[in-house]
């Protein structure tokens, strides 16, 4: 266990809205260079732990946590540590592809820009479309909409634009749900790329997905106490968990039997 | 219940594997026979069926495929999956034995009194065979585990037509070639004993995830019963 290296440790993390208590004691370390996919039925808290690894949980209202996230070795709810600074060095990538209204080269100089950024945009923009896999496809149309690509060619320009900041994690949140199989497939062969340099965490209801596409699987479920409050019921080798699950709850949801 | 169309399809390749199971049981039985009997019509029947049987277990590896292709099985649905295409494969090896002693049958000019140790070691190993079968499809783990102990039966009963044919051998030399014809045959029912024991593996496999060689597979040495 020594020689991994981890870039998120959970320890007795809880997460409330108000007094829900929507995700309960979840103890995961996440290694890095490595995607560990979050799974599990509808409602169950997947997201809201995403959520919690880059503070976006923060930004709705009542949102607490208890017990703590250690990123990179230091408390990522420390009162010094400031969450707009935290989400620079996590990145995020959401269900549905949000390009800004603006052209596919403002879409990656934007973030940058404003993170104070001042080396050679053109080479940044160049660098961040390669890794997305998109430059190919769009080096001759860089001053036009962001909007005018392909819903996965979108994804795929909001993956570019995650990592002209330079972040150390990625975060997806479904990011292929909205996309058809082809592009779908494009971004888990990106995803493959990608972990050289990044650490993934992705969140899918596809369950293909992520037999298909990650190292790590976290199975979360909701409690049977009545509480309704998620929590991580099985976490090991992705292979491990689509063919020998050690939980019957596990093995019930991945043969689509049960959740 | 969630599924029903994937059950149903499982469900249908437990009978085909119990369908095959139950074709080779009678090749091997009727095998045997045929060779006791010295009937070379019998012989030539079983060789001929041997076909049936290579075509059913292409039909089960097809189905499979299929399932696979269009169910996205996980978990223990794989595990299941994956062990109905070894265990149709061992069948199938099963079944090429029986067409080998039809073989032998056909080869062989005269009978040597030894042929009547084989009925009751391709009995012994048809009812391991059909046991363990059923323990595959009802997931049923003592008897898995329990069945391969019986191998050690059909290995001494190897060992005693072994023995025998030896004798026969050292009686008179002219023996030796048919004396090898029946060993044959006789290695073919002590190796299909052999192969319900990775049946039996199979078994545990899928209900626990574990890979175990049963330590009663291993023959210990200097005995005569080779295959291991």
């Amino acid at each position: 266990m020594n020689d991994k290296e981890y870039i998120f440790q959970t320890k007795d993390l809880s997460i409330y809205y108000g007094n829900f208590k929507a995700v309960t004691n979840i103890n995961l370390n996440i290694e890095r260079n490595k995607i560990t996919a979050i799974i599990g039925p509808s409602g169950c808290g997947k997201s809201t732990l995403l959520r919690a690894f880059n503070r976006m949980n923060e930004l709705s209202t009542g949102t607490r946590i208890e017990g703590g996230i250690q990123f990179a070795g230091q408390d990522l709810y420390a009162p010094d540590v400031d969450p707009v600074e935290v989400r620079y060095r996590i990145g995020m990538v959401f269900q549905k592809p949000n390009p800004f209204p603006k052209s596919i080269y403002e879409n990656i100089a934007w973030g940058a820009r404003i993170h104070g950024y001042n080396g050679n945009m053109d080479e940044l923009v160049e660098n961040s479309l390669k890794k997305a896999a998109l430059w190919d496809e769009v080096k001759d149309k860089l001053r036009q909409s962001g909007l005018a690509l392909s819903g996965g060619q979108q994804q795929r320009l909001c993956i570019a634009r995650a990592l002209a900041v330079q972040p150390e994690v990625i975060l997806m949140d479904e990011p292929a749900s909205a996309l058809d199989p082809i592009a779908t497939l494009k971004i888990e062969e990106l995803m493959q790329e990608l972990k050289k340099d990044y650490t993934i965490v992705i969140v899918t209801h596809n369950m293909q997905q992520a037999a298909r596409a990650s190292d790590y699987t976290a199975m979360m479920m909701l409690s049977e106490d009545g509480k309704r409050s998620g929590t991580v019921i099985e976490f090991a080798d992705t292979t491990k968990i689509f063919t020998r699950p050690s939980d019957k709850r596990t093995e019930g949801y991945v043969t689509g039997r049960y959740g | 219940m969630l599924r029903k169309t994937f059950e149903t399809e499982i469900q249908h390749l437990k009978d085909e594997i119990l369908i095959l199971g139950s074709m080779v049981e009678q090749a091997t039985i009727d095998s045997v026979e045929a060779l006791r009997t010295r009937n070379e019509e019998a012989s030539k029947k079983i060789i001929e069926a041997d076909k049936a049987i290579n075509a059913r277990r292409f039909a089960i590896e097809n189905q499979v495929m299929v399932v696979i292709a269009t169910q996205q099985p996980m978990a223990h649905d794989l595990r299941l999956l994956a062990s109905i295409l070894e265990v149709a494969g061992e069948l199938e090896r099963m079944g090429d034995y029986a067409k080998g002693i039809s073989t032998i049958n056909l080869r062989m000019t005269e009978a040597l009194k030894p042929i009547s140790n084989l009925p009751p070691m391709a009995k012994k190993s048809v009812s391991m065979l059909h046991r363990a079968l059923t323990a595959f499809v009802n997931e049923d783990l003592d008897a898995a585990r329990k069945i391969p102990l019986e191998d050690d039966e059909v290995d001494a009963m190897y060992d005693q037509v072994y023995r025998l044919l030896m004798s026969y051998i050292l009686e008179n030399a002219h023996n030796i070639e048919h004396a090898n014809w029946i060993l044959w045959a006789a290695h073919n029912l002590e190796r299909l004993a052999d192969r319900v024991t990775n049946i039996c593996e199979r078994t545990i496999f899928v209900a626990t995830g574990d890979y175990k060689e049963n330590p009663s597979s291993f023959h210990k040495l200097g005995e005569t019963a080779p295959g291991k």
